[in-house]
């Protein structure tokens, strides 16, 4: 895809004149570093600029029909969360279940089984998992849609509905990988030395799981449970692709193809922000959780 | 101690045998052990390691490490058999009825807990006496252990505590159910010897108020010495002797106890001389911030053993690396043979490297685990004298005939070696370089007592036959009294004091050389208790 | 049972592995003891890369040769059906592993090299260097990785060079992470401090002492990250941004037949279609997460530490 919006858009046959003056209109004349700069400044006054597209062809023509980037992100971005927010609620509680008790009844045929159906779905590609559920419940038994088109007025219980299939796909990628972390975490508390010394003092294995083990378990986890978050968060833009679901990662690839930077770097910036403060997020519940940095010396 | 006329059989361990599972195999770690023990009785339990005797002690609970089982005998405590009890049965004896006392207590407590919580938590379960109950009757176990503050130390967290303090709040933790039988698994061993001093007579005074029966396993003769009334020998999973402290003191009958202190028999005529092969002058050194050595002077004289003693914090090791260069000092200068030596290791010539040798403590970690003996010998040669091929193969195998190995050794790693044959290769690369100057650094310590002694005995050899100088690091006083031709003593970053040997070991004594002198454990049951009246006096 | 101590020799002194064996037997011994995983594992890898290098030799057809008939069903001259524009199938699913398979080996190639080697000069320099590196390396990997991919492609334009230079760069920063924090755990040992007292240069430190014994862990990582690359790269194709046509590819091929997936009901081989290229990486993750399991097993024992 070589060339920029105003060619893109302009089409081959246009005059080097015309495709010059939406350059310069949509500011492509400058070079790229103070361009960038020039819209982060922008943001930070909380204007994210308007979409290239949009945009009359036509020079001249008064009929701008070119929507603020905000305006065009919003209702998307609520789209995404979602349907991250429904998979995360079924995909964490579900993982973390299944990596404790894999973990505490380690290499018994429950633990083989729930670690080798894990290493199944860690290996699936999200859209590998997407199209054999629209395979198997949207084409040969037809239970669920197979595009998840919902809109501003769609019911909450419709939204459910449509979004089933998404929500099964991205939560059955992230829990293999939240299983199995979890799992490791755990196998590395009991084996520590306080552990055994629980033990030897006559300590119930409920005691030893739930107060001697879980207190010590809770900054690992919370760094689990945040590395997903901010997994699903990119395994939806390749799901909300397969569903042809509206939301901000589907909006992002398209405006790469159409090469409507605005658009590109807001996105950008909402996934990589969401992303920072999910990882900032696990570093504090390790700190609140550590009574080593609570409680100093 | 012990009221001989009332005893009464209160653990009996019939032919226990245990394997463990490692290497993709099944080992022998017990090979049918008998132990008897009377109530309020010490018994110790001693060997090297390897030995099988922290096994055994975990054993006499009735448990087995994961990896390990049980394969024959009976654990017959108080008329029940632990071995055939189920885990849920075990569990109402663990914590109550028969407590663990572990070596290393930092790792042991749990982190997430306060330590009064921890202390109560097994007679709370077994709801032997109401929480506020505990909770005062704790307080007074810390007292009698001389724990500081008593009444708030409780409340803090395991990582706010010393190690010292730690291993006696475990054994509070351990007494507080008021057992009938306590497992101490090598509680002071991780300890400073004037630490060790302190948690010994708390430990062994709250046991003597109790009337507490108690299995102490230890490699320390000496400390098992104050301790026990009886004291079983353990080596390679089998008994070796038992007998009645004294006698097995005074009268070992097997040339293997005999040997578990041959070190301390060692003895070196001492000598010194004027020409020193090095001296440092006036150092102050510092990690980042905190500085660790306070204006240190030593010097050394050439062809001598100069040992360097103090206890964990006192900047002996930092010592010797400011000497090698890996942490320039900031402060004072070195002379190394009449010449200065630049602090900073960099800025040093490939001669100067080269006649100064350091040989660490762990030789785990002091090789690389993927070269081979012949690699890890010959890179030195090779490095500084430019000897290859075969010439340099026979300079190899010449140096393990001087380390009392062959040329089978060439083509082994690390990991096929043991512990002593490691130590070993380390001097033999240290000797590949030519040196005029090895340091030491605790270079025993992690051995067992017989091939410690190989060890000194093999160092010796060498200064004699090569006339190199040594500086020796060390916090163990049987180790410096064996080698040493001088001694310098090291407390918080400072010099106490430097001398000869007869002069630094015999009074009198600044302040800090007697405490660490008298906190050295003698090979007589009642050496503490005197050392603990004298100190009271 | 008294043991002559006076007969005591430092050559006589057992040592813990009793048997010498030298490498290549140690080798026979752990694929003798190979799981069935494993075996699962390496044979379909061996497959995979027999299919990327005589691809010109087993496929029917060429890689972009078009037929009179699109989306042709199974069977006849065309094992697999053809696609959109009457391409065979089968041979594009032969000949694509040699492009995905080449193109995630060179990223994750330059990424181990780039990542290992800064990796382990910050961990030596334990100052300046290591905290301008690892403070860059923080700050790249806030943002992940396929929306930085996404950016940089559509300002430099996507080709198949910038995806493996992009790819190689971004996740050289999983290798100084890993490489950066194992080689701290070894440069504390004393047998790297020996080498530098004996005045060994940084070179000989780096690729001599250290990194035979941060092998291990790198081979792990290299195999993970190199699954992340063909998931990633994947994603991108699949979103029509990764691997560029006519070039097969297997994720291209998922979006361009994922259409026929409606017909399914009628013909089962349709919906079919477009599933096999995404089956294929999904069983290529699988048998190289099963060959790292195992080679984690035989490295670390008892170590447990999947991610």
């Amino acid at each position: 895809m070589p060339g920029d919006f105003a060619t893109e858009i302009l089409g081959q046959s246009a005059t080097k004149s015309s495709v010059e003056a939406l350059r310069s209109e949509l500011g492509l004349d400058k070079h790229p570093i103070p361009r960038y700069f020039e819209w982060l400044s922008n943001v930070f006054q909380g204007d994210f600029g308007s979409s290239f597209s949009g945009r009359s062809k036509v020079q001249g023509d008064q009929g701008d029909r070119s929507r603020l980037v905000v305006e065009l992100i919003i209702p998307r971005l609520k789209n995404t969360l979602f349907l991250t927010g429904v998979s995360a609620l079924v995909a964490i509680p579900l993982a973390l279940l299944l990596g404790i008790s894999a973990a505490l009844y380690r290499n018994s045929v429950y633990d083989r089984s729930a670690t080798g159906f894990s290493l199944v779905t860690v290996s699936s590609p999200e859209f590998f998992t997407g199209y054999i559920f629209i395979l198997l419940l949207a084409t040969l038994f037809p239970v669920f849609p197979t595009i998840a088109n919902v809109n501003e007025d769609t019911s909450l219980i419709e939204r459910f509905y449509l979004t089933a299939l998404p929500v099964f796909t991205l939560t059955l990628v992230t829990m293999g990988h939240m299983m199995r972390m979890t799992r490791s975490a755990i196998i590395n508390i009991l084996s520590s030395e306080y552990i055994e010394m629980a033990k030897l003092s006559g300590a119930t294995r409920y005691e030893v799981i739930v107060k001697h083990a879980l207190p010590n378990a809770w900054a690992p986890i919370a760094q689990v449970i945040t590395i997903n978050l901010a997994y699903m968060l990119i395994g939806s833009v390749v799901v909300e692709f397969v569903f042809n679901y509206q939301g901000i990662g589907r909006l992002m690839v398209g405006s790469v193809y159409n090469r409507d930077i605005p658009v590109v770097q807001a996105c950008a910036l909402i996934f990589a922000s969401t992303y920072v403060i999910l990882n900032l997020l696990a570093d504090l519940i390790g700190i609140i959780s550590n009574p080593r940095l609570l409680y100093p010396k | 101690m012990t009221s001989n006329n009332k005893k009464e059989l209160l653990l009996e361990m019939k032919n226990i045998h245990i394997d463990g599972f490692s290497d993709e195999r099944w080992h022998k770690i017990l090979k049918g052990v008998d132990l008897n023990l009377y109530r309020g009785e010490i018994l110790g339990l001693i060997g090297e390691s390897g030995a099988g005797k922290s096994t055994m002690g975990k054993a006499a609970m009735g448990y087995t490490q994961p990896g390990c089982k049980i394969i024959k005998g009976e654990i017959i405590f108080n008329g029940t058999d632990l071995a055939k009890l189920t885990e849920f049965e075990k569990r109402k004896i663990w914590g109550t009825k028969i407590s663990y006392v572990a070596q290393s207590a930092a790792a042991s407590f749990n982190p997430a807990h306060r330590l009064m919580d921890q202390t109560i938590s097994a007679a709370n379960r077994a709801k032997i006496n109401p929480t506020d109950v505990l909770r005062k009757d704790a307080v007074q176990l810390y007292e009698s252990l001389q724990l500081p503050d008593a009444e708030n130390i409780g409340e803090r967290y395991p990582h706010q505590v010393s190690g010292g303090q730690l291993q006696r709040i475990m054994t509070a933790m351990a007494m507080s159910p008021r057992p009938e039988l306590i497992i101490f698994d090598e509680p002071t061993t991780a300890l400073d010897v004037t630490t060790q001093v302190e948690v010994l007579s708390a430990m062994r005074s709250i046991v003597d108020k109790f009337n507490t029966a108690a299995i102490y396993i230890t490699h320390d003769l000496a400390v098992v010495a104050q301790m026990a009334d009886r004291i079983k020998v353990l080596r390679y999973g089998e008994e070796v002797e038992e007998s009645k402290t004294k006698d097995m003191l005074s009268n070992p009958k097997e040339e293997y106890t005999k040997s578990l202190w041959s070190v301390r028999s060692l003895i070196k005529p001492e000598e010194t001389n004027d020409d020193y092969m090095l001296s440092i002058k006036n150092i102050d050194a510092a990690y980042g911030s905190s500085k660790v050595l306070h204006d240190v002077s030593v010097n050394i004289p050439r062809g001598k053993t100069v040992a360097i003693v103090g206890e964990s914090g006192s900047g002996k090791s930092t010592t010797a690396r400011v000497i090698t260069g890996l942490l320039p000092q900031t402060k004072g200068e070195i002379i190394f043979d009449g010449k200065k030596l630049s602090p900073k290791l960099e800025q040093r010539s490939k001669e100067e490297l080269r006649r100064i040798q350091i040989i660490f403590q762990m030789p785990d970690t002091a090789m690389n685990p993927k070269q081979t003996v012949d690699e890890i010998i010959g890179r030195p040669i090779e490095f500084y004298h430019g000897v290859k091929g075969k010439e340099r193969e026979t300079k190899v195998i010449d140096l393990l005939k001087m380390i009392e190995l062959d040329e089978t050794f060439l083509d082994r790693l690390p990991s096929e070696l043991s512990g002593g044959q490691k130590q070993r290769i380390c001097i033999a690369r240290a000797l590949a370089a030519n040196p005029d100057l090895i340091i030491c650094d605790e270079v025993t310590s992690a051995l067992d007592q017989i091939v410690q002694e190989g060890i000194l005995k093999l160092l010796q050899k060498l200064q004699k036959d090569l006339g190199v100088t040594y500086i020796f690091i060390t916090h163990d006083i049987a180790t410096v009294k064996a080698i040493s031709d001088e001694i310098v003593v090291m407390y918080q970053g400072k010099v106490v004091e430097q001398g000869l040997k007869s002069k630094i070991l015999n009074p009198p004594h600044p302040d800090y050389t007697e405490l660490l002198l008298s906190s050295v454990p003698e090979m007589d049951p009642d050496w503490l208790t005197n050392l603990l009246n004298k100190r009271s006096n | 049972m008294s043991d002559n101590t006076q007969s005591y020799s430092a050559k006589g002194e057992v040592s813990s592995i009793t048997k010498r064996r030298t490498r290549f037997e140690r080798i026979k011994i752990a694929f003798s003891k190979a799981p069935l995983s494993a075996w699962f594992g390496m044979i379909v890898l061996s497959i995979y890369l027999f299919a990327a290098f005589f691809a010109p030799f087993i496929a029917p057809h060429g890689e972009a040769e078009v037929f009179p008939v699109a989306y042709a069903p199974w069977g006849g001259e065309h094992l697999l059906g053809t696609d959109q524009i009457g391409r065979d199938i089968l041979s594009r699913l032969i000949f694509a592993s040699r492009n995905t398979l080449g193109i995630c080996f060179l990223a994750c190639t330059i990424a181990l090299i780039i990542g290992t080697i800064f990796g382990i000069i910050a961990a030596i320099d334990r100052s300046y260097i290591d905290q301008i590196l690892s403070r860059s390396i923080d700050t790249l990997m806030a943002i992940p990785v396929m929306i930085f991919t996404f950016i940089l492609l559509s300002v430099f334009g996507p080709s198949n060079l910038n995806l493996i230079l992009i790819l190689g760069v971004l996740e050289s920063t999983r290798f100084f992470r890993i490489s950066r924090s194992v080689a701290v755990g070894q440069v504390v040992l004393e047998y790297v401090e020996v080498a530098k007292l004996r005045g060994e240069k940084l070179s000989y430190i780096i690729f001599r002492e250290i990194l035979p014994n941060i092998a291990s862990p790198l081979i792990v990582e290299f195999g993970v990250r190199f699954i992340f690359i063909i998931f990633t790269v994947s994603s991108l194709s699949f979103l029509g941004l990764g691997i560029q046509p006519p070039a097969a590819d297997w994720a291209a091929m998922v979006r361009e037949n994922a259409i026929l997936i409606q017909y399914a009901q009628y013909d089962i081989t349709a919906g079919l279609t477009p599933l096999i290229p995404a089956a294929i990486i999904a069983l290529l993750a699988l048998a190289i997460n099963f060959v790292i399991d195992w080679y984690l097993y035989i490295t670390s024992g008892l170590k447990d530490d999947i991610k």
